[in-house]
């Protein structure tokens, strides 16, 4: 399946983080899963919400950058070489990641959510 | 070896004044005759030659300014043919184009006298090896240190910069008893000296001849602790010649100018007139004996000011006062004039940012200085890959050094982040006067 994300540029100054989590809260949102990348000076903050529209909204009256992507996300088993096999199909099929990530749901699975340059047909391919 | 040049260094008053205005009268009859945009300028306001008789006359001639050079650019400000000209030097301007100046055989060798006098004052002789450090090329430093260290017969170590652990090896491995650099290349070879544990014994450094950026007395104190060295100030700017325009003879006040060569007068930078001796103001040259760009009352932009009483070492050139800033917004970064505007001109190309949002903090970090641009990244090209937002931020870094000659970091910033320019305050933070 896919997944909407929304990523948000941080600069490295202190308190960001904690303003753009204060901004989400405020407009009564829920984050459900939170990544950072980071360089030296920035960091890219890639969230999953459980109202993302509403994110944008709220995060773009509070001055910050932000755009959606869509991911592909998968279940797998917690067992060992689940994750190989997945990754396994889309090597074959030449399908670039540009970053993985794992997100697990209450009470359930890992979910694990691909950035890939080609996400329809990554999730075709995963179906 | 007292003075390199007796006659010029300690000519009486009366016969510096009837020497400098022999050669005003001379210059601006040169430049009337061979430089078109000046010639403009005198008739502009009905000035003839023969109206100017001696030094006295000089304030009622025209101004020249650095706008005046890029109007004219590349070499519209010459006095001569191209043909007599035979070496050019240039530095930034203020919209990134250069500033050129044109040399004659004549004017090379009148600078590497200059150069020579310098050295001199700072205590050399041809006994000295001299370990240039500063630049070759474009830059005036390197190659004007470089012929007045020649001229003077000291055995001459054509460095240029960069690569400081070679530079320590051959200094010591030459016995170098004489270095010339920016101040703050100067501090960098000295901690990489005690990085590298060495001890000063092992080296044979005396003095050192510092100028093309400014630089503070503790500065001044540490790198002459840090080499064990006497440390002397040295002014030029590449419009009126390189390195060498005045010197510092070790005395507790100021540089000898060059007089001789370099007409200097301290100007009110609003009324633009003279101010009196020991005032500060804006430092002008008129060059005496020029030949290839000879320039007339050029306003340097420079902060200083001027002492005609006697020095306790003997010379009779008057004194300027160590430059203390500018009356525009030039940065000096490690020894290259970067111009704000030369800055935004680049930013404005760059389709991925808020081209006039910007910030410069300019700082000195381990003796050097450091440029950081704070650019706000346009909302539109922002992405979730940390890739392709490095890669923006890459580009402009490799724009920039192209431009400036000086490497800056870039530092990408949200959008509305930055304080709203309302005059170069804002946009400039240099940390580094506050040292």
């Amino acid at each position: 399946m896919l997944v909407n994300q929304i990523a948000v540029f941080l600069e490295n100054r202190k308190g960001r983080l904690f303003s753009m989590l204060n901004a989400l809260s405020e407009a009564g949102i829920n984050v459900e899963s939170l990544n950072i990348a980071d360089t030296r000076d920035f960091g890219i903050v890639r969230i999953i919400t459980d109202d993302n529209a509403g994110a944008k909204k709220a995060l773009a009256e509070a001055g910050f950058t932000a755009a959606d992507t869509d991911l592909v996300a998968i279940e797998v088993d917690d067992v060992p070489g689940s994750l190989t096999a997945t990754l396994g199909k889309l090597s074959k099929e030449g399908i670039n990641l540009e970053y993985v990530y794992s997100y697990s749901r209450a009470g359930g699975k890992a979910l694990i959510l691909f950035k890939t340059d080609d996400a329809a047909e990554a999730e075709k391919l995963l179906r | 070896m007292r003075y390199y040049d007796e006659k010029h260094e300690t000519m009486s008053r009366d016969e510096m004044t009837a020497l400098q205005s022999a050669r005003l009268v001379d210059v601006v009859k040169r430049m009337y005759e061979g430089a078109p945009y000046y010639r403009a300028k005198m008739d502009a306001i009905g000035l003839l030659p023969g109206d100017i008789k001696g030094i006295e006359d000089i304030d009622k001639l025209p101004f020249t300014t650095k706008a005046d050079l890029r109007a004219n650019y590349p070499f519209g400000c010459f006095a001569l043919p191209k043909s007599e000209i035979s070496r050019v030097h240039a530095s930034s301007g203020t919209t990134g184009k250069l500033t050129v100046v044109g040399l004659t055989n004549r004017d090379i060798d009148d600078w590497a006298e200059c150069a020579a006098r310098a050295l001199v004052m700072a205590g050399c002789d041809k006994n000295d090896i001299v370990h240039v450090s500063y630049g070759y090329g474009l830059f005036t430093g390197g190659l004007g240190l470089h012929y007045g260290s020649e001229k003077l017969g000291s055995m001459t170590v054509p460095a240029s910069a960069g690569n400081t652990m070679r530079q320590i090896t051959l200094i010591k491995d030459f016995g170098a008893t004489a270095l010339a650099c920016t101040p703050s290349y100067a501090m960098v070879i000295g901690e990489e000296i005690e990085k590298m544990g060495l001890s000063l014994s092992e080296f044979k450094l005396k003095r050192g001849i510092f100028g093309a950026e400014p630089w503070s007395e503790d500065m001044k104190r540490e790198i002459e602790r840090k080499l064990g060295i006497t440390a002397y100030d040295i002014y030029g700017l590449s419009e009126i010649s390189g390195p060498g325009v005045a010197m510092s003879c070790g005395g507790d006040w100021g540089l000898h100018v060059m007089e001789d060569y370099f007409y200097p007068e301290i100007v009110d930078p609003d009324t633009l007139k003279p101010v009196p001796d020991k005032t500060d103001g804006e430092l002008v040259f008129t060059t005496l004996r020029k030949q290839g760009m000879p320039l007339i009352r050029y306003r340097t932009r420079d902060i200083s000011a001027l002492n005609h009483d006697a020095c306790s070492c003997g010379r009779t050139l008057c004194r300027m006062k160590r430059v203390s800033g500018r009356t525009d917004d030039m940065l000096i970064i490690r020894g290259v004039n970067v111009f704000p505007s030369q800055i935004e001109s680049v930013l404005m190309n760059i389709k991925e940012i808020v081209g006039s949002h910007y910030q410069i903090i300019v700082d000195r970090q381990n003796n050097l200085d450091t440029m950081e641009i704070q650019v706000e990244l346009a909302p539109a090209v922002f992405s979730d890959e940390i890739r392709k937002v490095e890669e923006i931020r890459r580009r402009i870094e490799h724009d920039m050094m192209g431009n400036l000659g000086v490497g800056a970091k870039i530092t990408l910033v949200s959008p509305d982040s930055l304080p709203l320019s309302t005059g170069k305050t804002v946009r400039i933070i240099d940390k580094r006067a506050k040292q």
